[in-house]
């Protein structure tokens, strides 16, 4: 009954969120473009079907994922399982190794079952008509982000300066929009704009908790908030890298089958 | 048929979130080596993510997919620029200021103001606070929408947008108060919702699919990323109006 209590409750504010959007889009359609739309009951039911999914989808999260997500990242950071004497003067990076495997991993699953990192790519291959492959490109994102949150940890347990590395981050990223391939360039911002989400933002600010309190001198808020915009920066250094090598590779074959000729 | 296609989104949404389920379990209980607490909960949760996500995906594609590409096809055949830009606003605007998350990270800024004494530690202070800062953060996305759609309709390079966008970012983070830079940043991330995300997309791919001249991938994309962008922007230019008010 709790349970179900719950869900109801999910529901409810799912449905609190929607309206806006449908108020808008309702009212735009029938009174500025004042066109019938097409089909629409399946569209109605497409619009319940996102409110009942995107209600199930959180409070399955908020039932398994994110405490179990909070438990592993204070006990993976806790100086007892990495084996830190509490009298040990300094931290060593390399003693927080598994967090850093877990951030990883961690950063590569969440994106991958990441709502709006899907939505994007199935527009992407839809529209690009199978040119872009949907699945090629999560993979993308989800090694960007998980470089992004390796990283970004292993900077929360060294104590380097944030700016210094969002902005070494920021240089790279517009080096790299500079040589890219220019029709991609939209798609790869967007990707990163979107990647921080629903999943990944809950269970990054846990991995920014659990490391704060382990690690000393640490401020949550700051740290939690530096893994976010690490995971926003590189999955587009993901998009931008992959474009340009598949680019290339593609001018590559181009230019051999032109020498065999 | 319907079954059918429900089904292989069951599936996909299955393999979706094996790997956290897989990355969760073997760190859990080979890494740490603890049981896992309240198994049955994570087993129904996970069922529960699974089904989600799959009527998630079913209802974008049935919904939100086509109603945000007829509307820009709608759009682009009035032809009326003024109610593109309405539309593209009210959207951004809209969604923005009803957002949870938006309305959490603002309550927990408010409070993080009052303790700082840079506002009054009333409730009336930290309400106002509160209000200004949704209104910043979703008159930005509203702003960021609007350029984006006059991006796709001129056909502006988004590359110069984003330097632009950066740039102002930059210049921003060294003027503003210390304390709204870290808030400033993460609004932006908080911003885009799974609902906005799939609607926006599908605008701007529309309109670049239904404007002459643009093309979709090209054009289509970039609304998103400026809507990540512009928050930023406004909040910390919030942070210093307040500053310089209080």
């Amino acid at each position: 009954m709790d349970g179900l209590n719950a869900l109801g409750k999910t529901l409810l504010e799912t449905l609190r969120d929607l309206a806006p959007i449908l108020a808008i889009i309702v009212g735009f359609q029938w009174a500025v473009l004042r066109q019938p739309i097409a089909h629409p009951r399946k569209v109605f039911v497409g619009f319940v079907y996102v409110l009942i999914g995107i209600a199930l989808f959180l409070e399955g999260l908020e039932m398994a994922l994110f405490p179990l997500g909070e438990l592993m990242a204070k006990q993976l950071a806790d100086p007892g399982f990495l084996g830190i004497s509490p009298s040990a003067p300094a931290v060593l990076w390399s003693d927080y190794l598994w967090v850093y495997l877990f951030a990883v991993c961690l950063g590569f699953a969440s994106s991958l079952a990441e709502p709006s990192v899907i939505a994007v790519a199935l527009k992407a291959q839809e529209i690009s008509g199978g040119a872009i492959n949907a699945w090629g490109l999560r993979l993308a994102v989800a090694t960007g982000v998980a470089v992004g949150l390796g990283l970004g940890t292993f900077r929360i347990v060294t104590g380097g300066s944030l700016v210094a590395y969002i902005f070494a981050g920021y240089v790279l990223v517009l080096i790299q929009t500079a040589l890219a391939p220019r029709v991609i360039i939209g798609l790869a911002y967007d990707s990163g704009g979107v990647t921080t989400s629903t999943i990944t933002v809950p269970l990054v600010a846990a991995l920014g908790l659990g490391l704060a309190s382990s690690v000393p001198g640490r401020d949550p808020v700051v740290d939690g908030f530096g893994l976010i915009a690490f995971a926003c920066l590189f999955p587009i250094l993901a998009i931008l890298s992959y474009a340009r090598i598949a680019d290339w590779l593609g001018r590559r074959r181009a230019a051999q089958q032109n020498e065999v000729k | 048929m319907f079954r059918n296609k429900f089904f292989r989104q069951l599936v996909n949404s299955t393999l979706d979130l094996l790997p956290i389920l897989v990355v969760v379990l073997v760190f859990q209980l080979l890494v740490i080596r603890q049981p896992i607490p309240e198994p049955e909960k994570l087993i129904v949760g996970a069922l529960l993510v699974i089904l989600g996500l799959a009527f998630f995906i079913q209802g974008l594609e049935q919904g939100l997919f086509p109603i945000g590409e007829s509307m820009a096809y709608a759009f682009a055949r009035k032809g009326s620029l003024f109610w593109l830009l309405l539309f593209a606003f009210a959207l951004g605007f809209g969604t923005t200021v009803a957002e949870p998350a938006l309305i959490a990270v603002a309550g927990r800024a408010a409070a993080m103001a009052a303790k700082g004494s840079v506002i009054a530690d009333t409730e009336a202070a930290r309400g106002n606070y509160a209000l200004g800062l949704r209104c910043t953060v979703a008159l930005a996305v509203g702003f960021a929408i609007v350029v984006g759609v006059i991006r796709i309709i001129r056909g502006w390079p988004l590359s110069r947008l984003i330097v632009i966008g950066y740039g102002c970012v930059m210049v921003a983070t060294a003027f503003a108060p210390r304390e709204i830079v870290g808030l400033a940043y993460d609004s932006g991330g908080v911003t885009t919702s799974t609902i906005t995300v799939p609607l926006v997309t599908a605008l701007g791919v529309g309109l670049a699919s239904a404007i002459r001249g643009r093309h979709p991938v090209l054009d289509g994309f970039g609304l998103i990323a400026l809507a990540s962008l512009t928050p930023m922007i406004f909040v910390m230019a919030y942070g210093m109006v307040i500053r310089w008010m209080g």
